[in-house]
């Protein structure tokens, strides 16, 4: 029995529309609802992050001055800063948030292939933020081991929350990776098997190749740390000796001995590495797709751009032991990562070279989310290039565990992808609640967050150079700081609780807009992809009406010349257009 | 990590090929190519739920690579005493090929829309499957009557911890058998539960297929 493809089914499947208030918008099974479900809880999590760094920022600017901040206190909001920041929000709003709503509508489904278990991965993932946040209030508080739980130290009295804490951590760890799997799964096999009639995979726009291929590193990448969270567990609470070596703790000795730390670090980073793309490669492509709209232009070297997202993706699974350079490693090990880690500037600098290729003389216009998209082009390359020197073995090691690391990270995937979420939210604001956000509110938005991040970590560079160690709760007097550098923390600190606070301006848009905001209509950004061209804005259960789309080119015919519209949506046939001889190959 | 390389770099290898084939030689730009409107074009020939079990096996075969990269890297450090396996876990093998021997009689039952025989052998897989799970918790008792505890050596904790895993991951599968046998018990037609009786095939092969794999190792080291 030949087996029929979704699309060419669409009649024979019955849609069962949700009845009541509790199947629509808490139980629903809705691929748009569950989006705005995790979106709004990611969002929650990562505002509660955002207050852990200002409070980060407060003791680092102005030691000794605020009593209720001890070192204890200070290392928890680290971790659980890191840990918030990295997983329960951006991988949890990209995959999804954007993955759940795009996903379907961009490729002109009516749903996930598995709605049940969207569901379910929804509300495991509330279950895992409701376990993490959990670790607060128990005896102990979350714990200090920092967002990469290090053992022997994550485990072993003396760090906090070694009671409770690091349990919890680990727990809700293990339930974000069954909850993330659940929805991976289906991400996959919906974009695979449920495209409408003439969605090859070459004409599916570029944001749904990157949430593809960092679903992949996921679904591969989150094992090692599922692994790792469970061995870890069983050191602790089982007592047995996967990674805790023989070791002395309050003047006694503990019962485990033989262990190897180092293989944690080889679990962790496993996963680790993939992490930082499993974040970039939802970025990337969504804001491919923002320069394209808003440039009116299509997108430069579009296979290109593919094959460069599938090439750092499989890259980025060789590369984890750079993270690992201070931790000893055999030269040539050194040089092999060393190695590979440059390669993959190749395929991200062609990402780069094509989007600002893109800007290249289109029709610009400035946006929200194009300014947004703008400034993730530079924050990106600001931070990738300084991961270009923390690549190299000789140059990281100096440069290791001080605030120079801290700069160039949360540049490269922190800023960035914040720029994307913000970008992507402002785009597709409209089409989510069928209302425009308020322009002035979103530009300055946009500038005081852009200039706001710079004046955070472009001096956190320099920081880094002088010798300033990250980790540390106080510096105490030292030779090598300046009185310079004391000035620059506090104007750093400034700068990030002046930054925390704009985004006021941001949760005041969104939310206002929702009720005030004049009516958006189907297609305010003139797009050309599927999620524009719905019957209905905001879209119903089941997106289409009627009739599924047909599809008859690919999601960038910005600005072909002879036809009337700067755009022609996908769902276009190609007889429609008058300039096919000058465009179109057909015939 | 060298395993789990390289079964990483199997799956890219496959998923790459795939790609090619899907990508290169196609001209995006290109407006309406009569053949791309064709009905299901690039979409695989195979049941979703199939696609998903696939991926889901791809997952799990990622977690168990990992934890044979981590028990690879574990046993070369010195502390290492290899455990002695109990007999009992020749038997349980032996009766986990025959599970998997009779999901493969139900699968070929299912095929050929005998509900009868589809019925006996899904019974007797089930129950074969619940015999192997007694059988190593019996092997657990075995061991830990005998000594070796999960806290005495790495080599007795990765015993446990793979076990455990991989009879949690066959738990999973007796939950989706017990939906489908309950189904078909109730009397429910060949042609509604197929998918089901196919799936659970695969996945019980998969997981024979890992037991040996694990079996094997420890018998080994």
């Amino acid at each position: 029995m030949a087996y029929v493809a979704i699309a060419d089914r669409d009649h024979e499947i019955e849609h069962h529309d949700p009845t009541t208030f509790i199947t629509k918008y808490v139980w629903s099974q809705d691929h748009k609802v569950i989006a705005i479900q995790y979106g709004v809880t990611a969002m929650f999590v990562g505002l509660i992050a955002l207050c852990l760094s200002a409070m980060m920022r407060l003791q680092l600017g102005f030691p000794n001055s605020f009593s209720f901040i001890t070192p204890a206190d200070y290392y928890q909001f680290i971790t659980m800063h890191g840990m918030i920041m990295v997983i329960f929000l951006l991988t949890a709003l990209f995959l999804g948030g954007f993955g759940n709503y795009l996903i379907p509508l961009m490729i002109g489904s009516r749903d996930m292939v598995f709605p049940y278990m969207n569901m379910l991965s929804f509300w495991v993932y509330l279950v895992s933020v409701i376990v993490l946040l959990a670790s607060f209030f128990v005896p102990g508080g979350p714990t200090g081991a920092g967002w990469t739980l290090y053992p022997p130290q994550a485990i072993l009295p003396g760090t906090p929350g070694t009671d409770w804490g690091i349990i919890l951590m680990l727990v809700s760890l293990a339930l974000f990776i069954v909850a993330f799997t659940m929805g991976g799964l289906n991400y996959v096999t919906t974009i695979l098997q449920a495209r409408t009639r003439g969605m090859t995979l070459m004409r599916m726009p570029l944001s749904l190749w990157g949430i593809f291929m960092a679903t992949i590193l996921g679904l591969l990448a989150f094992p090692a740390l599922f692994v790792s969270a469970v061995m870890m567990t069983l050191d602790k609470v089982a007592g047995t000796s996967f990674f805790m070596p023989a070791i002395m703790s309050m003047g006694e000795n503990l019962s485990h001995e033989g262990g190897s730390p180092i293989l944690f670090q080889h679990l962790f980073w496993f996963f680790g590495h993939p992490e930082v793309y499993i974040v970039a490669l939802p970025a990337f492509g969504l804001v491919s797709d923002l320069l394209s709209t808003h440039a009116r232009k299509n997108i430069f070297g579009y296979r290109m751009m593919v094959w460069a997202i599938i090439a750092i993706g499989g890259l980025s699974f060789i590369v984890w032991a750079h993270h690992m350079y201070v931790s000893g490693m055999n030269p040539y090990f050194g040089f092999f990562f060393a190695t590979t880690t440059l390669i993959i500037a190749v395929p991200t600098a062609i990402k780069v070279y094509n989007w600002v290729l893109t800007l290249w003389q289109g029709n610009i216009r400035l946006t929200v989310p194009m300014l947004f998209a703008i400034g993730f082009i530079f924050t990106f390359t600001h931070g990738g290039l300084t991961g270009i020197f923390l690549g190299n073995v000789v140059v990281d090691l100096p440069l290791s565990d001080t605030y120079f690391v801290v700069a160039h990270f949360h540049m490269v995937m922190g800023v960035s992808p914040i720029m994307v979420v913000f970008g992507s939210i402002y785009h597709w604001y409209p089409k989510i609640t069928g209302r425009m956000f308020n322009e002035t509110l979103g530009k300055w938005h946009f500038w005081l967050t852009f200039l706001g991040t710079y004046a955070i970590y472009l001096p956190m560079h320099y920081l880094g150079f002088l010798g300033v160690p990250r980790r540390y709760f106080a510096m105490g007097d030292t030779e090598f700081m300046p009185e310079s550098a004391f000035v620059l923390n506090q104007g750093i600190t400034i700068s990030a609780l002046f930054v925390g606070l704009v985004q006021l301006l941001f949760l005041y848009n969104i939310i206002v807009s929702l009720k005030k905001g004049k009516p958006a209509g189907p297609n305010p950004w003139n797009a050309t992809t599927l999620e524009w061209q719905t019957p209905d804005t905001p879209p119903k259960h089941g997106n289409w009406g009627d009739e599924l789309p047909v599809v008859h080119r690919w999601a960038y015919d910005y600005s072909v010349p002879g036809y009337h519209d700067d755009f022609i949506p996908q769902n276009v046939p190609a007889d429609a257009t008058p300039a096919t001889s000058e465009h179109g190959s057909d015939t | 990590m060298t395993i789990a390389l390289v079964f990483l770099a199997i799956i890219m290898a496959t998923a790459l090929g795939w790609l090619v084939r899907q990508t290169l030689n196609t001209q995006p730009w290109n407006a309406n190519d009569p053949v791309e409107n064709q009905p299901g074009r690039g979409v695989l020939n195979i049941d979703p739920a199939k696609i998903g079990l696939l991926s889901f096996i791809a997952v799990v075969t990622s977690l168990f690579a990992l934890f044979l990269s981590a028990y690879m890297m574990r046993m070369k450090l010195g502390d290492w005493r290899p455990l002695p396996e109990p007999d009992l876990l020749w038997a349980n093998t032996a009766i986990l090929v025959l599970a998997s021997f009779a999901f493969q009689l139900t699968r070929n039952a299912a095929t050929r829309g005998r509900q009868a025989a589809m019925k006996i052998w899904l019974l007797v897989g089930g129950v074969c499957t619940a015999l192997f799970l007694l059988g190593q918790l019996v092997a657990w008792q075995q061991l830990s009557t005998g000594g070796y505890l999960i806290t005495g050596n790495p080599a007795n904790a990765f015993f446990y911890l793979l076990t455990a895993l991989h009879g949690l991951h066959l738990l999973g599968g007796m939950w989706v058998w017990g939906r489908t046998t309950a189904r078909v018990l109730s009397g429910a037609d060949v042609e509604s539960v197929r998918l089901s009786v196919e799936l659970c095939t695969i996945y019980w092969h998969y997981l024979l297929l890992v037991w040996v794999g694990l079996f094997g190792l420890l018998l080994s080291t």
